[in-house]
């Protein structure tokens, strides 16, 4: 049972004109088991949200506090935040030229874990994960991200996911670019692992398009780099059919 | 239609007009000012200049025939002296200078036909040689050596020619490809600590020829390696691959000319380097030529250096000339810089500690070019080479992370 705990987090960026406030009081736990929804329009810092909680150095905290299971998230390193059990799947993965998938997904595992999987049984694991997921094996072989379409590197975020077993999972937009069967996919995917595990998931998305795969316990509507308002899975229902303008507008 | 596309602040002249001679009293004694001298320390070059210092060195030894038959011969051999004239002060010395030559061919014979009294295995090997100059510490005596690697019409072949030892060397290497015929060759620089050695490479190409030239640096005080490739018949295929690894004391330079003379042919060059230390330097240098009658032309170049270290310089200047207007394509990229955040952080927020993900994404940037080479055994030995070079460097850059980096 793990609790990510963000209270009054502020976080600006650098700008040519100075530094930019983007969040401005964000308050939001999220405990094992449970899923988030953040809502919002372009621009609102959803994503800010997302990069700041794992740790990219673009991104400035200027205040407030983040905690996992009590321990000080933002005093931690980039790394050592994913192995403290934050993952976060990126709206835009990275390519790695030269690094293989195998490779990566192996040291990443043994970082996480602090020890190398057993070979056998880790080789079987990934293999039935990138089924699952629809994935060619053969994906392995090739570097990571390179030359990978939209939908193979959400799934490959998603494949991540499953193996490296996080407690808290932040999924920034991994909805965007999908076809409807790439988002079935990625979605099943999603709910699998937090059946498996008790995932806690953060999911960030434009459209609530994805929230009839992967159903919310909370719905949070973020705008200007705060949450505007919260409520159940109703309140998504509301944004699909009113848009966010009376927040934009108010 | 000519079209002059040339970055850097060098003149702006062709490279189709560029002397080029076998006599080396046609070029002036370079002061370090001439184009292609100028990122050259060409002090350290005294005697290279002057063919009347430089005592004929063509001995090579062979670790493993492989598919060739290898000889030394006289200089006057027909298979000799039959690629382009030499482009520098430096080539046309080297060539003067020279009596004899060590010569390498590819004939073709026991790779298709019934195995004769050696082995189908051995005849399709690679061909490992060594160029090696005398021992480390020592002074070396300036010397001039001259290489032959010819493959016969329809001929295929893979060579490594590895340099170790000290040395004060001008070199010449010659390739000539026939008909069809498709040849590997890998040059190793491993050459002693202060060692000096400026290499020209002239090859040509005949009709649906296919040659893969990898220059690999990894020693050495100063390597010059310039190839100049003539795709001079139809359909010719060039692929030029490079690394080096920089460190404080070296200059590794490339100076690469391809000369598509010919109707649809393809190059496609790709050097990498690393500079690794303080005072570090590198050059490349990309000039690709695109004459009139070569139509249907498709040629890119491309050439990326990683900074690892403060005071360290990469100087990479592409040069595209283009005389016709009907080709398939043609381009060229050029990018210096230290690690991409972007990836140490992909990689970081797996879990991954910091000193773990640079030394992925160091070794990610050579694995990518080695494994371009096509040949596992000589991929081995280069991923090999790089572990161990980068290994001390990455140790030494790992102290000095700061605080946090790496926590396991």
């Amino acid at each position: 049972m793990s609790t990510l705990e963000i209270k009054d987090l502020h976080v600006s960026v650098d700008t040519p004109e100075g530094a930019k406030a983007i969040l401005k009081g964000v308050d939001l736990t999220i405990a094992s088991g449970q899923t988030h929804a953040i809502m919002g329009p372009n621009g609102s810092g959803k994503s800010t949200l997302a990069y700041s909680l794992a740790g990219h150095p673009k991104y400035l905290v200027t205040d407030g506090s983040v905690t996992l299971d009590g321990a000080d998230v933002l005093a931690m390193t980039v790394d050592e935040r994913a192995r403290a059990g934050l993952f976060l799947a990126m709206q835009y993965p990275v390519e790695v030229p030269g690094v293989t998938m195998a490779n990566f997904l192996r040291t990443a595992k043994t970082a996480i874990d602090g020890q190398a999987p057993p070979l056998r049984a880790w080789v079987k694991e990934v293999g039935q994960a990138m089924d699952r997921l629809r994935f060619d094996r053969e994906f392995q072989e090739r570097s990571i991200n390179e030359g990978f379409s939209g939908g193979e590197k959400k799934r490959h975020e998603i494949l991540q996911m499953e193996l490296l077993k996080p407690a808290i999972a932040i999924l920034d937009e991994t909805d965007s670019g999908l076809d409807v069967d790439a988002l079935r996919i990625v979605s099943e995917g999603v709910n699998r692992v937090k059946e498996a595990t008790g995932l806690g998931v953060m999911l960030i998305t434009h459209y609530t398009r994805i929230l009839r795969y992967i159903h919310p316990d909370f719905v949070h509507v973020f705008v200007d780099g705060r949450v505007a308002e919260r409520g159940g899975p109703e309140l998504a229902e509301r944004l699909e059919a009113e848009g966010y303008d009376r927040f934009v507008n108010a | 239609m000519t079209t002059f596309h040339q970055h850097g602040d060098g003149p702006a002249a062709s490279r189709a007009l560029r002397l080029a001679s076998f006599d080396p009293a046609a070029f002036d004694r370079p002061s370090g000012r001439e184009e292609e001298w100028r990122f050259t320390p060409v002090t350290q070059l005294g005697s290279l200049f002057e063919p009347s210092d430089l005592v004929p060195d063509a001995a090579v030894t062979v670790e493993q025939a492989g598919g060739a038959t290898c000889a030394l011969v006289p200089k006057d051999h027909p298979s000799v002296g039959t690629t382009p004239a030499p482009g520098d002060r430096v080539a046309a010395a080297a060539w003067q200078a020279a009596e004899q030559a060590f010569l390498v061919t590819f004939d073709g014979a026991g790779q298709a036909g019934p195995a004769g009294e050696v082995g189908e295995a051995d005849r399709t090997g690679v061909t490992w040689l060594t160029a090696r100059g005398g021992a480390a510490g020592q002074e070396a005596a300036p010397s001039a050596g001259l290489i032959v690697i010819e493959a016969k019409p329809g001929a295929r072949g893979t060579v490594v020619i590895d340099h170790v030892g000290q040395a004060y060397r001008a070199g010449t290497m010659e390739i000539v490809l026939g008909e069809g015929a498709d040849l590997t060759v890998v040059t190793l620089h491993q050459w002693a600590p202060d060692a000096v050695h400026v290499t020209s490479h002239r090859a040509r190409l005949a009709k649906d020829a296919h040659l893969k030239h990898v220059t690999i640096s990894t020693g050495g005080a100063l390597v010059r390696v310039t190839p100049h490739v003539a795709l001079e018949g139809p359909g010719a295929n060039l692929e030029l691959l490079g690394l080096n690894l920089t460190d404080t004391g070296q200059h590794h330079e490339a100076q690469l000319f391809v000369d598509h003379a010919a109707p649809n042919c393809t190059s496609r060059a790709t050097y990498k380097g690393a500079l690794l230390g303080e005072g570090a330097h590198s050059v490349w240098i990309g000039d690709v030529l695109i004459r009139g009658a070569a139509h249907g032309t498709d040629t890119y170049e491309l050439n990326r250096n990683l900074v690892l270290a403060k005071g360290a310089h990469a100087d990479s200047v592409p040069n595209l000339e283009i005389e016709t207007g009907n080709i398939r394509g043609a381009g060229h990229a050029s990018a210096t810089g230290r690690f991409d955040d972007e990836q140490l952080f992909y990689l970081q927020a797996r879990g991954i500690p910091e000193v773990e993900a640079r030394s992925l994404v160091v070794h990610a940037f050579f694995n990518d070019l080695i494994g371009r080479i096509g040949r596992p055994e000589i991929e081995a030995r280069l991923t090999g080479l790089v572990d161990q070079k980068l290994a001390a460097v990455m140790a030494r850059l790992g102290l000095s992370l700061g605080p946090g980096g790496g926590a396991a």
